[in-house]
């Protein structure tokens, strides 16, 4: 690789997206030489065959230890490469590790062209979570409303409540109870499950 | 006392008194508050130990001896005061290079330097033949399996970084690649041995006890700092490992349901029943072997033995992970803390093998002299 060249960068990641998310914020940020690993099988052969100068992995991935090995001088390693780690930067490790991503470089790649690699990943691993769990909330509350309605049909239905008072009822207890709303809302489907 | 703990551990049935501890109240009882983290590589247990997200581990031996000497990744020194694991893994081989391996014995199934020549013979010619070197798979570079493996087939005279290909696997990928052909064979911990016959892809060949009578397999492991300062609480999380590992002894059926878990290690009672009964089954005929040195969960392997991380050290050197010195010997030997672990709980735990090991090929160990010991060896990268 000369010094001008985009460095050649495998990302290993089961997961399409978030791939997706980071290929394509390497390659806003100028990097042009990015290839998407999603099959683990044959892992390290295909690393090989690709000859990668960072491998960019997320921390779910049990083939991490696979990684591992190519810092072992032996037949089966050709290019000995390290994993990036910095002794005087351990609050990068540190938000390496939080984010759930860890990058491995070839031998000789300077730090300054490493950094803003794994910065970018950092970021964009951060992000993605933020909308899994953004997803995961609105899922949630989505489930919640349903499990609310039900509840207020039953409250209406048994205590002759508009549905106006059965949301009262229920917001009241919630708040005497100090629980969400939608857990007063189970307790009353599971009772009206029990009692039926 | 800071009594809230996060600890990782890998779901393998070596992390046995550690679950028990927790999920039995013992740790709780010492006014521990802990919560296990279930990982799945032992590069994510290593690094959230070494930068402070888990405050405990259990840990590959030789990991806690690397990540001390600063071999391969960041230097983070390391304590070890309580021993999770002796012995356990065994290597299972595909029922194809089973079948070629019993063709080419001149002896015992059962004595590895028999299997060992065996290797070499098929490894011979296939080499002849033109066909491709054989694969093995193990867990990480800095592990007991790969030690043993390479050790196993060093004796026979198999050069293991030339003679056939050696890989890291995760375990979970283990018996996959032994049904695609992926690879020959593997030495892999509990439960996967047996997984791999269970399904019929996989017959064991040696229990690791075959190899080395007694090595240490798992470690209890924390930052050197972060016991220093945290003394009470490194006592306590050992009384209550120590309490869990009678218990094991004690109650294996129950132990063997705790640890079967969905979110501990998740898989049948019954695989793990067998495994500490150390009562497996080999093949695909049913065939049943027992022995009492499979692996060791109890009290007896609880002691941590500094000449058991001398030779996870000498292995190293042998291979050429690291290079010899007296200095980082000693370091390595100081990771094992028997000091701490008998200042808690007294003097205890005899070692059956004369020199601490007990390895089935080449002279007794001897921690003093690791280059007159490795000299004895033909195979290895280390040169004198």
């Amino acid at each position: 690789m000369s010094a001008d060249q985009s460095p050649k960068i495998v990302i290993v990641d089961e997961s399409p997206i978030r791939a997706a998310i980071l290929e394509e914020g390497l390659r806003e940020a100028g990097f042009t030489a990015v290839v998407h690993i999603s099959e683990m099988q044959g892992l390290l052969a295909r690393i090989y065959a690709l000859d990668p100068d960072v491998i960019v992995i997320d921390l779910e991935n049990p083939s991490r230890d696979v990684l591992e090995q190519m810092f072992q001088v032996s037949r089966a390693v050709r290019r000995p490469i390290a994993m990036f780690v910095d002794q005087s930067d351990a609050a990068s490790i540190q938000a390496s590790v939080e984010a759930g991503v860890s990058a491995y470089i070839v031998d000789g790649l300077k730090k300054e062209r490493i950094k803003p690699i794994l910065d970018l990943c950092i970021s964009r691993f951060n992000a993605f979570s933020k909308l899994q769990d953004e997803l995961e909330r609105a899922k949630s509350a989505l489930e919640d409303r349903k499990v609310i309605d039900r509840a207020k049909g039953i409250l209406m239905k048994m205590k002759g409540f508009t549905e106006e008072e059965a949301y009262v009822l229920l917001r009241s207890t919630a708040m005497r109870e100090k629980k969400k709303i939608g857990e007063i809302a189970q307790s009353i489907l599971t009772a009206s499950e029990m009692l039926k | 006392m800071t009594g809230a703990l996060r600890i990782g551990f890998i779901p393998l049935v070596d992390a046995a008194a550690l679950i028990v501890a927790v999920d039995n109240g013992f740790t709780a009882a010492e006014g521990l508050d802990v919560t296990l983290v279930r990982e799945v590589s032992w590069s994510n247990v290593r690094d959230k130990l070494n930068i402070g997200l888990f405050d405990a581990a259990h840990l590959l031996a030789p990991v806690a001896i690397a990540s001390s000497l600063g071999i391969g990744h960041v230097k983070v020194p390391i304590v070890a005061p309580f021993n999770l694991g002796i012995n356990g893994n065994a290597i299972t081989v595909s029922p194809a290079l089973h079948a070629e391996l019993m063709t080419n014995l001149e002896g015992d199934c059962f004595d590895p330097m028999a299997t060992a020549l065996a290797l070499a013979r098929v490894v011979a010619k296939r080499r002849k033949d033109g066909a491709e070197p054989l694969t093995f798979a193990m867990t990480f570079p800095f592990s007991t399996h790969n030690y043993q493996l390479r050790f196993w087939m060093a004796a026979g005279g198999v050069d293991p970084d030339e003679d056939v290909r050696l890989v890291v696997l995760p375990p979970s990928y283990m018996v996959d690649s032994l049904a695609s052909g992926h690879v020959d064979g593997f030495c892999v911990g509990a439960p996967w041995n047996s997984i791999a016959v269970d399904q019929g892809r996989g017959h064991i060949l040696h229990f690791g006890s075959d190899i080395l009578g007694h090595a240490a397999e798992k470690v209890l492991a924390l930052r050197q700092n972060w016991a220093e300062k945290n003394s009470d609480v490194v006592a306590a999380l050992v009384r209550a490992c120590a309490r869990a590992a009678d218990f094991i002894e004690q109650s294996r059926a129950e132990a063997a349901t705790i640890l079967a878990r969905p979110e501990r290690i998740g898989v049948s009672v019954d695989i793990i029943q067998r495994t500490l009964d150390g009562r497996l089954t080999i093949s695909r005929d049913g065939t049943v072997r027992a022995s009492a040195r499979y692996l060791l969960v109890g009290r007896e392997a609880a002691r941590p033995d500094p000449v058991q991380a001398a030779w996870l050290y000498s292995q190293m050197v042998r291979w050429g992970q690291t290079p010899l010195s007296a200095d980082a010997l000693r370091t390595a030997m100081g990771v094992f803390r028997q000091d701490i672990y008998e200042a808690i709980l007294g003097p205890a735990g005899a070692n059956v093998a004369n020199d601490g090991i007990g390895a089935f090929a080449g002279p007794p160990f001897e921690p003093t002299d690791i280059a007159a010991h490795l000299k004895a060896f033909k195979v290895g990268r280390w040169k004198a």
